[in-house]
Protein backbone atom coordinates (compact mmCIF):
# COMPACT_ATOMS: atom_id res chain seq x y z
CA UNK A 1 0.00 0.00 0.00
CA UNK A 2 1.31 3.11 -0.81
CA UNK A 3 1.54 6.20 1.90
CA UNK A 4 0.64 8.68 -0.59
CA UNK A 5 -2.29 7.31 -2.11
CA UNK A 6 -4.95 9.19 -0.13
CA UNK A 7 -7.87 8.47 2.50
CA UNK A 8 -9.83 5.62 1.26
CA UNK A 9 -12.23 3.92 3.68
CA UNK A 10 -10.33 0.29 5.11
CA UNK A 11 -7.10 1.76 3.70
CA UNK A 12 -6.25 5.10 5.72
CA UNK A 13 -3.41 7.39 4.99
CA UNK A 14 -0.54 6.82 6.51
CA UNK A 15 0.95 9.87 7.98
CA UNK A 16 5.15 10.75 7.18
CA UNK A 17 6.63 13.54 8.90
CA UNK A 18 8.79 16.15 7.39
CA UNK A 19 12.00 16.58 8.24
CA UNK A 20 12.87 19.56 9.43
CA UNK A 21 15.77 21.43 8.32
CA UNK A 22 17.64 21.70 11.23
CA UNK A 23 17.33 17.98 12.34
CA UNK A 24 21.12 18.31 13.00
CA UNK A 25 20.34 20.40 15.70
CA UNK A 26 17.59 18.58 17.63
CA UNK A 27 19.92 16.06 18.89
CA UNK A 28 24.15 16.54 20.40
CA UNK A 29 25.10 13.47 18.83
CA UNK A 30 23.83 14.75 15.22
CA UNK A 31 25.51 17.86 16.12
CA UNK A 32 28.93 16.36 16.65
CA UNK A 33 28.35 14.36 13.66
CA UNK A 34 27.95 17.36 11.17
CA UNK A 35 30.88 19.35 13.04
CA UNK A 36 32.84 16.56 12.16
CA UNK A 37 31.83 16.40 8.40
CA UNK A 38 32.68 19.98 8.35
CA UNK A 39 36.18 20.11 9.87
CA UNK A 40 37.07 18.55 5.49
CA UNK A 41 37.04 22.18 4.96
CA UNK A 42 39.79 22.56 7.34
CA UNK A 43 41.03 19.56 5.03
CA UNK A 44 40.73 21.58 2.33
CA UNK A 45 41.98 24.57 2.97
CA UNK A 46 45.19 23.15 4.55
CA UNK A 47 46.20 21.17 1.62
CA UNK A 48 45.20 24.74 -0.37
CA UNK A 49 47.05 27.18 2.01
CA UNK A 50 50.54 24.88 1.65
CA UNK A 51 50.02 24.85 -2.22
CA UNK A 52 49.57 28.84 -1.75
CA UNK A 53 52.99 28.40 -0.04
CA UNK A 54 55.05 26.39 -2.44
CA UNK A 55 53.71 28.86 -4.90
CA UNK A 56 55.14 32.18 -3.24
CA UNK A 57 58.20 29.93 -2.27
CA UNK A 58 59.20 29.71 -6.13
CA UNK A 59 58.39 33.51 -6.69
CA UNK A 60 61.31 35.16 -5.44
CA UNK A 61 62.51 36.21 -1.85
CA UNK A 62 60.77 39.29 -1.45
CA UNK A 63 57.13 37.76 -2.26
CA UNK A 64 57.47 34.84 0.31
CA UNK A 65 58.61 36.96 2.49
CA UNK A 66 55.57 39.36 2.71
CA UNK A 67 53.90 36.16 2.62
CA UNK A 68 55.42 35.22 6.08
CA UNK A 69 54.44 38.09 7.15
CA UNK A 70 51.20 37.54 6.06
CA UNK A 71 51.11 34.52 8.27
CA UNK A 72 52.02 36.49 11.01
CA UNK A 73 49.01 38.92 11.80
CA UNK A 74 47.12 38.11 14.82
CA UNK A 75 43.81 37.81 12.71
CA UNK A 76 45.50 35.44 10.55
CA UNK A 77 47.25 33.59 13.70
CA UNK A 78 44.02 32.74 15.30
CA UNK A 79 42.30 31.99 12.46
CA UNK A 80 45.20 29.54 12.24
CA UNK A 81 44.63 28.53 15.92
CA UNK A 82 41.24 27.57 14.99
CA UNK A 83 42.12 25.35 11.94
CA UNK A 84 44.60 23.60 14.37
CA UNK A 85 41.74 23.17 16.69
CA UNK A 86 39.35 21.97 13.41
CA UNK A 87 42.22 19.78 11.78
CA UNK A 88 42.56 17.65 15.71
CA UNK A 89 39.83 17.23 15.65
CA UNK A 90 39.13 15.92 12.68
CA UNK A 91 42.28 13.62 13.45
CA UNK A 92 41.07 12.50 16.83
CA UNK A 93 37.48 11.78 15.40
CA UNK A 94 38.95 9.61 12.18
CA UNK A 95 41.58 7.24 14.59
CA UNK A 96 38.81 7.05 17.42
CA UNK A 97 36.45 4.96 14.73
CA UNK A 98 39.22 2.57 13.25
CA UNK A 99 38.69 0.12 15.66
CA UNK A 100 35.04 -0.35 14.61
CA UNK A 101 36.06 -0.75 10.74
CA UNK A 102 39.01 -2.15 11.31
CA UNK A 103 38.13 -6.02 12.74
CA UNK A 104 41.37 -8.28 12.24
CA UNK A 105 41.53 -12.03 12.93
CA UNK A 106 44.33 -13.79 13.86
CA UNK A 107 44.75 -17.19 15.27
CA UNK A 108 41.81 -17.30 15.21
CA UNK A 109 41.53 -14.72 18.16
CA UNK A 110 40.38 -11.12 17.58
CA UNK A 111 42.97 -8.20 17.84
CA UNK A 112 41.53 -5.58 20.71
CA UNK A 113 40.33 -2.77 19.95
CA UNK A 114 42.32 -1.08 22.12
CA UNK A 115 45.64 -2.27 20.20
CA UNK A 116 44.25 -1.04 16.49
CA UNK A 117 43.71 2.51 18.30
CA UNK A 118 47.40 2.34 19.86
CA UNK A 119 48.46 1.65 16.23
CA UNK A 120 46.97 4.30 14.74
CA UNK A 121 47.89 6.98 17.01
CA UNK A 122 51.35 5.14 17.00
CA UNK A 123 50.77 6.19 13.25
CA UNK A 124 50.37 9.48 14.06
CA UNK A 125 53.15 10.05 16.11
CA UNK A 126 54.93 8.74 13.51
CA UNK A 127 53.79 10.94 10.94
CA UNK A 128 54.24 14.35 12.93
CA UNK A 129 57.63 13.45 13.83
CA UNK A 130 58.47 12.90 10.17
CA UNK A 131 56.96 16.04 9.27
CA UNK A 132 58.80 17.85 11.87
CA UNK A 133 62.14 15.99 11.01
CA UNK A 134 61.41 16.88 6.85
CA UNK A 135 60.41 20.61 8.12
CA UNK A 136 63.08 21.72 10.77
CA UNK A 137 65.81 19.39 10.20
CA UNK A 138 67.78 17.27 12.24
CA UNK B 1 -2.30 7.72 47.27
CA UNK B 2 -0.67 5.78 44.63
CA UNK B 3 2.54 7.99 43.21
CA UNK B 4 1.37 8.18 39.34
CA UNK B 5 3.39 9.93 36.22
CA UNK B 6 2.25 11.56 33.11
CA UNK B 7 2.51 10.00 29.65
CA UNK B 8 1.88 12.18 26.32
CA UNK B 9 1.28 9.68 24.02
CA UNK B 10 1.44 10.89 20.42
CA UNK B 11 -2.03 9.57 18.90
CA UNK B 12 -2.93 9.39 15.21
CA UNK B 13 -6.52 8.86 13.85
CA UNK B 14 -6.40 8.61 10.56
CA UNK B 15 -10.36 8.24 9.80
CA UNK B 16 -10.53 11.63 11.44
CA UNK B 17 -7.31 13.25 11.39
CA UNK B 18 -5.03 14.50 9.33
CA UNK B 19 -1.94 15.30 11.54
CA UNK B 20 -1.16 13.37 14.71
CA UNK B 21 -1.60 15.06 18.24
CA UNK B 22 -0.66 14.50 21.99
CA UNK B 23 -3.14 12.84 24.26
CA UNK B 24 -1.81 13.12 28.03
CA UNK B 25 -2.48 9.94 30.64
CA UNK B 26 -2.03 9.67 33.83
CA UNK B 27 -0.49 6.15 35.07
CA UNK B 28 0.33 4.72 38.45
CA UNK B 29 4.17 4.80 38.74
CA UNK B 30 5.46 1.01 39.91
CA UNK B 31 9.48 0.89 40.82
CA UNK B 32 9.00 -2.34 38.50
CA UNK B 33 7.16 -0.84 35.60
CA UNK B 34 8.26 -0.52 32.21
CA UNK B 35 6.88 1.88 29.45
CA UNK B 36 5.20 -0.81 28.40
CA UNK B 37 3.32 -1.60 31.12
CA UNK B 38 2.33 2.12 31.39
CA UNK B 39 0.57 1.04 27.70
CA UNK B 40 -0.63 -1.77 28.81
CA UNK B 41 -2.21 0.03 31.99
CA UNK B 42 -3.74 2.87 29.48
CA UNK B 43 -5.33 0.23 26.81
CA UNK B 44 -6.52 -1.98 30.07
CA UNK B 45 -7.92 0.66 32.18
CA UNK B 46 -7.59 4.45 30.52
CA UNK B 47 -8.18 4.20 26.84
CA UNK B 48 -8.50 0.29 24.99
CA UNK B 49 -8.38 2.70 21.63
CA UNK B 50 -4.69 3.26 21.69
CA UNK B 51 -2.73 0.96 19.13
CA UNK B 52 0.74 -0.20 19.58
CA UNK B 53 2.56 -3.56 19.21
CA UNK B 54 4.15 -5.29 21.63
CA UNK B 55 4.61 -9.26 22.13
CA UNK B 56 7.32 -10.86 24.10
CA UNK B 57 7.59 -8.24 27.18
CA UNK B 58 11.44 -9.41 27.75
CA UNK B 59 13.43 -7.84 24.72
CA UNK B 60 13.92 -10.38 22.45
CA UNK B 61 11.45 -10.13 19.60
CA UNK B 62 11.47 -6.73 18.68
CA UNK B 63 8.51 -5.67 18.34
CA UNK B 64 7.43 -2.60 21.27
CA UNK B 65 10.28 -0.47 19.79
CA UNK B 66 9.51 3.42 19.93
CA UNK B 67 10.89 6.67 20.69
CA UNK B 68 10.69 7.73 24.46
CA UNK B 69 11.60 11.34 25.21
CA UNK B 70 13.30 12.10 21.41
CA UNK B 71 15.32 8.47 21.79
CA UNK B 72 14.80 4.87 20.37
CA UNK B 73 14.38 2.11 22.71
CA UNK B 74 12.49 -0.96 23.70
CA UNK B 75 9.70 0.07 25.82
CA UNK B 76 9.95 -3.15 27.34
CA UNK B 77 13.14 -2.41 28.67
CA UNK B 78 12.78 1.16 29.76
CA UNK B 79 11.85 1.65 33.42
CA UNK B 80 9.41 4.63 33.87
CA UNK B 81 11.24 5.53 37.03
CA UNK B 82 14.47 6.00 35.10
CA UNK B 83 12.59 8.54 33.06
CA UNK B 84 10.84 11.22 35.89
CA UNK B 85 9.88 13.58 36.66
CA UNK B 86 8.05 13.49 33.31
CA UNK B 87 5.65 14.11 31.60
CA UNK B 88 7.05 11.00 29.21
CA UNK B 89 6.68 11.32 25.77
CA UNK B 90 5.59 8.03 23.99
CA UNK B 91 6.12 8.55 19.72
CA UNK B 92 6.08 5.63 16.95
CA UNK B 93 9.52 5.05 15.50
CA UNK B 94 10.48 7.82 13.42
CA UNK B 95 11.03 7.19 9.71
CA UNK B 96 8.27 4.74 9.83
CA UNK B 97 5.33 5.98 7.72
CA UNK B 98 2.72 5.90 10.69
CA UNK B 99 -0.52 3.81 10.44
CA UNK B 100 -2.00 4.48 13.64
CA UNK B 101 -1.02 5.97 16.93
CA UNK B 102 2.48 3.83 17.92
CA UNK B 103 2.05 1.84 14.81
CA UNK B 104 4.80 2.20 11.77
CA UNK B 105 4.71 0.52 8.80
CA UNK B 106 8.19 -1.69 8.22
CA UNK B 107 7.23 -3.18 4.54
CA UNK B 108 9.85 -0.86 3.69
CA UNK B 109 12.72 -2.92 6.09
CA UNK B 110 11.07 -6.32 5.52
CA UNK B 111 11.75 -5.84 1.56
CA UNK B 112 15.12 -4.48 2.11
CA UNK B 113 15.73 -7.62 4.30
CA UNK B 114 14.69 -10.18 1.68
CA UNK B 115 16.66 -8.51 -0.56
CA UNK B 116 20.16 -9.47 1.46
CA UNK B 117 19.23 -12.72 0.54
CA UNK B 118 19.24 -13.51 5.41
CA UNK B 119 19.58 -16.83 4.45
CA UNK B 120 23.18 -19.47 4.28
CA UNK B 121 23.30 -19.00 0.19
CA UNK B 122 24.88 -22.81 -1.20
CA UNK B 123 26.55 -23.15 -4.24
CA UNK B 124 26.64 -26.79 -4.31
CA UNK B 125 24.68 -29.83 -3.11
CA UNK B 126 23.35 -30.22 0.59
CA UNK B 127 25.98 -31.37 2.92
CA UNK B 128 26.49 -35.14 2.84
CA UNK B 129 27.17 -35.89 6.04
CA UNK B 130 23.53 -33.62 7.16
CA UNK B 131 25.25 -30.63 8.92
CA UNK B 132 28.24 -28.11 8.29
CA UNK B 133 30.88 -28.47 10.59
CA UNK B 134 31.66 -24.84 12.04
CA UNK B 135 34.29 -24.10 14.92
CA UNK B 136 33.93 -21.93 17.81
CA UNK B 137 36.01 -19.96 16.05
CA UNK B 138 34.25 -19.15 12.67
CA UNK B 139 30.76 -19.07 14.96
CA UNK B 140 32.66 -16.27 16.95
CA UNK B 141 33.42 -14.44 13.15
CA UNK B 142 29.73 -13.44 12.80
CA UNK B 143 27.66 -14.24 16.09
CA UNK B 144 27.80 -10.59 17.08
CA UNK B 145 25.79 -9.70 13.85
CA UNK B 146 23.27 -12.95 14.64
CA UNK B 147 22.04 -11.27 17.47
CA UNK B 148 19.93 -8.85 15.45
CA UNK B 149 16.23 -8.99 16.63
CA UNK B 150 14.74 -6.49 13.85
CA UNK B 151 13.49 -4.68 16.44
CA UNK B 152 14.36 -1.03 14.05
CA UNK B 153 15.80 0.96 16.87
CA UNK B 154 18.75 1.21 14.27
CA UNK B 155 16.38 2.74 11.47
CA UNK B 156 14.65 5.23 13.64
CA UNK B 157 18.43 6.33 14.85
CA UNK B 158 19.42 6.72 11.63
CA UNK B 159 19.00 10.43 10.45
CA UNK B 160 20.25 9.43 6.49
CA UNK B 161 17.23 6.25 6.42
CA UNK B 162 14.78 9.04 7.77
CA UNK B 163 16.33 11.80 4.50
CA UNK B 164 16.78 9.47 2.29
CA UNK B 165 14.02 5.95 2.81
CA UNK B 166 15.48 4.31 -0.25
CA UNK B 167 18.87 3.95 2.14
CA UNK B 168 18.79 0.20 2.60
CA UNK B 169 19.50 0.71 6.29
CA UNK B 170 22.09 -0.66 9.14
CA UNK B 171 19.83 -3.77 10.26
CA UNK B 172 19.72 -5.08 6.57
CA UNK B 173 23.52 -4.50 6.10
CA UNK B 174 24.40 -6.32 9.33
CA UNK B 175 22.08 -8.65 8.54
CA UNK B 176 23.68 -9.14 5.35
CA UNK B 177 27.54 -9.77 7.15
CA UNK B 178 26.20 -12.34 9.43
CA UNK B 179 25.69 -14.59 6.45
CA UNK B 180 28.82 -13.31 4.56
CA UNK B 181 31.05 -14.18 7.55
CA UNK B 182 29.72 -17.35 8.10
CA UNK B 183 31.57 -20.02 6.83
CA UNK B 184 28.88 -21.95 5.31
CA UNK B 185 27.59 -19.44 3.68
CA UNK B 186 28.59 -18.62 -0.38
CA UNK B 187 26.49 -15.50 -1.06
CA UNK B 188 28.55 -13.17 -0.80
CA UNK B 189 29.01 -11.92 -4.68
CA UNK B 190 25.18 -12.33 -4.81
CA UNK B 191 25.05 -9.75 -1.80
CA UNK B 192 27.91 -7.67 -2.87
CA UNK B 193 25.81 -6.33 -5.99
CA UNK B 194 23.24 -5.38 -3.94
CA UNK B 195 24.81 -3.38 -0.99
CA UNK B 196 27.11 -1.99 -3.24
CA UNK B 197 25.27 0.34 -4.68
CA UNK B 198 24.36 4.02 -3.50
CA UNK B 199 22.01 3.34 -1.89
CA UNK B 200 23.09 0.38 0.06
CA UNK B 201 26.34 0.94 1.93
CA UNK B 202 27.50 3.66 0.15
CA UNK B 203 24.65 6.71 1.66
CA UNK B 204 26.24 5.80 5.32
CA UNK B 205 28.26 8.56 6.25
CA UNK B 206 28.93 7.09 9.33
CA UNK B 207 26.98 8.82 11.68
CA UNK B 208 26.85 5.96 14.45
CA UNK B 209 23.80 6.14 15.81
CA UNK B 210 22.61 2.90 14.99
CA UNK B 211 25.41 1.48 16.86
CA UNK B 212 24.26 3.42 19.73
CA UNK B 213 20.90 2.81 20.18
CA UNK B 214 20.95 -0.59 19.61
CA UNK B 215 19.80 -3.19 22.43
CA UNK B 216 21.84 -6.13 21.23
CA UNK B 217 24.87 -4.86 20.55
CA UNK B 218 24.79 -5.83 17.22
CA UNK B 219 27.08 -2.46 16.39
CA UNK B 220 25.63 -2.27 12.71
CA UNK B 221 27.81 0.82 12.20
CA UNK B 222 30.97 -1.46 12.29
CA UNK B 223 29.58 -3.91 10.04
CA UNK B 224 29.11 -1.29 7.65
CA UNK B 225 32.08 0.45 7.54
CA UNK B 226 34.02 -3.30 7.59
CA UNK B 227 31.61 -3.59 4.05
CA UNK B 228 32.88 -0.61 2.72
CA UNK B 229 36.47 -1.57 3.28
CA UNK B 230 35.39 -5.30 1.70
CA UNK B 231 33.60 -3.43 -0.99
CA UNK B 232 36.56 -1.51 -2.00
CA UNK B 233 38.77 -3.98 -2.14
CA UNK B 234 36.68 -5.99 -4.25
CA UNK B 235 36.23 -3.27 -6.39
CA UNK B 236 39.69 -2.75 -6.85
CA UNK B 237 40.17 -6.30 -7.64
CA UNK B 238 37.76 -6.63 -10.19
CA UNK B 239 39.49 -3.96 -11.67
CA UNK B 240 43.20 -5.00 -11.22
CA UNK B 241 41.81 -9.05 -11.89
CA UNK B 242 39.17 -9.09 -13.96
CA UNK B 243 40.03 -12.57 -14.72
CA UNK B 244 40.31 -13.62 -10.99
CA UNK B 245 37.46 -16.23 -10.23
CA UNK B 246 35.20 -14.52 -7.58
CA UNK C 1 44.05 9.03 6.52
CA UNK C 2 47.20 10.72 4.64
CA UNK C 3 45.60 13.73 5.43
CA UNK C 4 44.16 13.26 9.20
CA UNK C 5 48.23 11.56 10.10
CA UNK C 6 50.11 14.74 8.59
CA UNK C 7 47.88 17.99 9.00
CA UNK C 8 48.18 18.45 12.68
CA UNK C 9 52.19 18.86 12.83
CA UNK C 10 52.06 20.90 9.53
CA UNK C 11 49.51 23.38 10.59
CA UNK C 12 51.14 23.61 14.23
CA UNK C 13 54.67 23.90 12.61
CA UNK C 14 54.18 25.69 9.43
CA UNK C 15 51.41 28.10 10.69
CA UNK C 16 51.67 28.53 14.04
CA UNK C 17 55.41 27.40 15.87
CA UNK C 18 57.01 29.54 12.56
CA UNK C 19 55.42 33.04 12.38
CA UNK C 20 55.30 32.97 16.55
CA UNK C 21 58.81 32.04 15.91
CA UNK C 22 59.07 28.81 17.87
CA UNK C 23 60.55 27.12 15.05
CA UNK C 24 62.08 27.66 12.20
CA UNK C 25 62.03 26.95 8.66
CA UNK C 26 64.48 28.80 6.32
CA UNK C 27 63.06 29.28 2.61
CA UNK C 28 66.50 27.61 1.30
CA UNK C 29 65.78 24.50 3.50
CA UNK C 30 62.00 24.45 2.41
CA UNK C 31 63.30 24.77 -1.73
CA UNK C 32 65.78 22.29 -1.24
CA UNK C 33 62.68 19.99 0.04
CA UNK C 34 61.11 20.86 -3.19
CA UNK C 35 63.66 20.08 -5.13
CA UNK C 36 63.24 16.24 -6.24
CA UNK C 37 60.45 15.23 -8.45
CA UNK C 38 59.44 12.30 -5.59
CA UNK C 39 58.68 15.29 -3.36
CA UNK C 40 56.39 17.22 -5.59
CA UNK C 41 54.85 14.24 -6.59
CA UNK C 42 54.11 13.37 -2.48
CA UNK C 43 52.98 16.98 -2.16
CA UNK C 44 50.64 16.80 -5.61
CA UNK C 45 49.17 13.71 -4.53
CA UNK C 46 48.52 15.28 -0.78
CA UNK C 47 46.68 18.25 -2.04
CA UNK C 48 44.55 15.87 -4.20
CA UNK C 49 43.57 13.60 -1.27
CA UNK C 50 42.84 16.68 0.31
CA UNK C 51 40.65 18.74 -2.10
CA UNK C 52 38.53 15.38 -2.76
CA UNK C 53 38.50 14.58 0.62
CA UNK C 54 36.64 17.95 1.01
CA UNK C 55 34.46 17.50 -1.95
CA UNK C 56 33.22 14.07 -1.02
CA UNK C 57 32.27 14.85 2.72
CA UNK C 58 31.01 18.80 1.68
CA UNK C 59 28.71 17.12 -0.76
CA UNK C 60 27.14 14.75 1.57
CA UNK C 61 26.92 16.77 4.39
CA UNK C 62 24.70 19.32 1.66
CA UNK C 63 22.98 16.36 0.49
CA UNK C 64 21.72 15.61 4.22
CA UNK C 65 22.42 18.26 6.27
CA UNK C 66 20.56 20.87 4.18
CA UNK C 67 18.17 18.11 2.69
CA UNK C 68 19.15 19.49 -1.09
CA UNK C 69 18.25 16.68 -2.55
CA UNK C 70 16.90 18.62 -5.70
CA UNK C 71 20.44 19.81 -5.83
CA UNK C 72 22.24 16.61 -5.85
CA UNK C 73 23.79 16.91 -9.87
CA UNK C 74 24.50 20.61 -8.66
CA UNK C 75 26.68 20.61 -5.59
CA UNK C 76 28.14 17.23 -6.82
CA UNK C 77 29.66 18.81 -10.08
CA UNK C 78 30.27 22.36 -7.90
CA UNK C 79 32.65 20.06 -5.50
CA UNK C 80 34.15 17.87 -7.81
CA UNK C 81 34.72 20.25 -10.57
CA UNK C 82 36.65 23.04 -7.26
CA UNK C 83 38.39 20.14 -6.82
CA UNK C 84 39.54 18.83 -9.88
CA UNK C 85 40.35 22.62 -10.64
CA UNK C 86 42.54 23.24 -7.77
CA UNK C 87 44.26 20.13 -8.70
CA UNK C 88 44.90 20.93 -12.26
CA UNK C 89 46.34 24.19 -10.36
CA UNK C 90 48.29 22.59 -8.23
CA UNK C 91 50.05 20.02 -10.70
CA UNK C 92 50.83 23.23 -12.36
CA UNK C 93 52.50 24.86 -9.62
CA UNK C 94 54.39 21.75 -8.77
CA UNK C 95 55.70 21.16 -12.34
CA UNK C 96 56.57 24.91 -13.01
CA UNK C 97 58.59 25.07 -9.48
CA UNK C 98 61.90 26.46 -10.04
Amino acid sequence: MRPDSGYRLYHPKWYRRRMPIFWWLGKFSYTKFITREMTSMAVAYGGLLLLAQIWMLGRGEQAYQSFLSWLRLPAVLAFHLALLAAVLLHTITWLNLAPQALVVRLGGRRIPDGVILAGHYLAWLVASAAVAWLLLGR
Amino acid sequence: MEKTVILQVRRYRPETESEPGWQSYEVPLRRDWMVLDALNYIKDHLDGSLSYRWACRMGVCGSCGMMVNGEPVLTCATYLEKLLPGPIRVEPLRGFPVIRDLVGDLTDFLAKLKSIQPWIVRQDQPAPAGEYLQTPQQLAEYKQYSMCINCMLCYAACPIYELEPEFIGPAAIALAQRYNMDSRDQGHQERMDVLSQHDGIWSCTFVGECTEVCPKDVDPAGAIQRYKVAATIDWFKSILLPWAKR
Amino acid sequence: MVTALVLPALVALLWIAVPLGWADAPRDRLIELLRSPLSRLALFGFVTLSLFHWAHRFRYTLYDGLQLYHLNQLIAAVTYGIATLLTLVAGAILWTFP
